[in-house]
């Protein structure tokens, strides 16, 4: 590891009521990594993604970002340098906000001036036409909601990008489009990605590393190189390296 | 897959027979076809369909359960249930074959269980819709048919609203409730895709057991292709409303079969991310129009 990892969590730990669903958790994600968190459902990967970016105010340990210790409350800086991409871009989008509206809200909270340039830049950035810049958000595919989304992120130009299962509500066939975007853009602009997933197929192929989660604890960090080699060392993280590769009928 | 149960899918009566079955939706904007023209026949077999969103997978289970909502219009040359014409049967008949004979599991349990009532007499009422049973006699049936769909606890979980049950355990009891009927055809249109991936083993199994078991036929719906190949039989993958292809489910994953695959199944699994062939860049689909005329 640099001396200055891009993101540093140390001992996290976050509790809703009684139950304890982060639970001392570390590691470390250096610049320009891509960095995947896999789980199942109840495993905390998102919770820790919410603590990462803020949304999330009740946790308790350390979290440093570019070698700067974050207070629960972030302040503007922060956002400037850490954005994330959600699941759901049917979710995600203000239904009465234009692509334009939606991208021209962050540059305004941030006293950004050059909007116009910004906005036509970050939507041709990740391959939405000019002409979308006044739609609705029903007036555009899943794919092409992703991608506003992604653009929304983007135009404020951080080095950290947060994705949460930024493809797992769409088509395979788009999925490869949002990821090779999200893969060329990362080449382009040297930016750190953390990565949560389900899909361990698409982890292997966006990052270097992993961070296998169960019960809000880490199971096992691993180079993507182990997964594909199928030699993960505990147990859990094999078992659910086994049940992605499909069904299998005994006897 | 089971020797006996396909030496039977030879011999006999197809389970169901579908021939140019084409659902339209009438739109104030005009005719939008969601089914242009499906043929297939099913046996005792685990048919699988394959497609992406808007491929009219999920309406071709609907319009075979006579499902289709309002302004959709279903017609075929041909769709019998065991010889038995289902286009001019009447509204009363379909719905007495619905559920009894012909069934079909959704999605997402969440939102397809009486959210006010237990899971145990909802498994009841499926049973005594169809059968002629005393209520004590349909709750030993819905016990049963708990213990069936590996519920460790039937005589608990009976008693439990669809918010007290975990996903994984409210689709068994879906799995239960449709399963309860005996019916001979079950439609599972996405069955396991809002759950986690080591649930989403144990519900296949538990199906898998039971369509062999009771020689039942069994159409698959789903966008997963790997799970499709490893679960399946047999696949039709469809695009835009129609088959591109139907093909024994092994030869989806088998390299030397590639030639004669259609360039949309190859574009499919091209486009997948595979942790055996690690690529810099994932290929994406062209799709070509002619595939449509």
């Amino acid at each position: 590891m640099t001396t200055n990892p891009a993101i540093r969590v140390e001992k996290l730990n976050v509790s809703y009521g009684d139950s304890h669903v982060v639970k001392d958790l570390s590691f470390s994600v250096a610049p320009g990594e891509s960095y995947g968190i896999v789980g199942e459902s109840g495993s905390g990967k998102s919770t820790v993604l919410r603590v990462l970016s803020g949304l999330n105010r009740d946790w308790s340990g350390t979290v440093a970002i570019e070698g700067q210790v974050q207070p629960k409350r972030r302040d503007k800086a922060f956002y400037r340098a850490v954005q994330m991409v959600f699941q759901d871009p049917y979710g995600s989008l203000h239904p009465k906000k234009t692509v334009d509206d939606t991208l021209a809200e962050p540059l305004a909270i941030h006293g950004i001036g050059d909007a116009e340039a910004r906005i036509a830049r970050a939507m041709s950035e990740v391959g939405l036409p000019a002409s979308f810049r006044f739609r609705y958000p029903h007036q555009l595919s899943g794919g092409q909601r992703q991608r506003v989304a992604i653009a929304r992120a983007l135009v404020l130009e951080p080095t950290i990008l947060l994705l949460d299962e930024p493809t797992s509500a769409l088509d395979v066939s788009i999925q490869a489009e949002v990821l090779n975007l999200l893969q060329a853009l990362r080449q382009e602009r040297k930016l750190t990605y953390i990565l949560v997933s389900h899909d361990l197929a698409v982890v292997a192929h966006m990052c270097q590393r992993l961070l296998v989660m169960q019960f809000g604890r880490g199971v096992e960090e691993m180079t993507a190189a182990t997964l594909a080699a199928r030699s993960p060392q505990t147990d859990y993280a094999r078992q659910l390296l086994t049940a992605s590769e499909g069904f299998r009928r005994v006897g | 897959m089971n020797q006996s149960a396909m030496n039977e899918s030879t011999s006999e009566q197809p389970l169901l027979e579908l021939d140019n079955l084409r659902v339209d939706f009438h739109t104030p904007t005009g005719i939008v076809q969601a089914v242009r023209g499906l043929s297939f026949t099913l046996g005792r077999e685990r048919l699988g369909i394959v497609g992406e969103s808007g491929s009219g997978k999920s309406m071709t289970g609907r319009a075979i359960l006579d499902l289709i909502p309002h302004p959709g219009e279903v017609r075929a040359d041909r769709l019998t249930y065991r010889g038995q014409d289902l286009l001019t049967m009447d509204k009363r008949a379909r719905r007495k074959l619905r559920g009894r004979h012909i069934s079909m599991v959704m999605q997402d349990p969440k939102f397809s269980l009486n959210p006010v009532r237990t899971v145990g007499d909802q498994i009841a009422e499926a049973y005594r819709v169809h059968h002629k049973a005393s209520a004590r006699e349909a709750r030993q049936r819905s016990l049963a048919m708990l213990e069936q769909v590996q519920i460790r606890e039937p005589a608990r979980v009976y008693e439990l609203y669809p918010h007290e049950v975990s996903g994984g355990m409210g689709q068994r009891v879906m799995i239960a409730m449709m399963l309860i009927a005996e019916p001979d055809i079950l439609i599972a249109d996405e069955p396991t895709s809002a759950l986690d991936v080591t649930v989403q083993l144990q519900i296949l199994k538990i199906l898998d057991d039971l369509v062999t078991q009771r020689g039942m036929g069994l159409i698959f719906i789903s966008h997963d292709l790997h799970l499709v190949q490893s679960f399946c039989d047999r696949v039709i993958v469809m695009y835009g409303g129609k088959a591109m292809e139907t093909l024994p489910a092994a030869e989806l994953a088998d390299e030397s079969a590639r030639a004669r695959r259609h360039p949309y199944t190859l574009g499919l699994l091209g486009c997948l991310p595979d942790l055996d062939h690690p690529k810099a860049e994932l290929a994406t689909l062209n799709r070509d129009p002619a595939w449509l005329a």
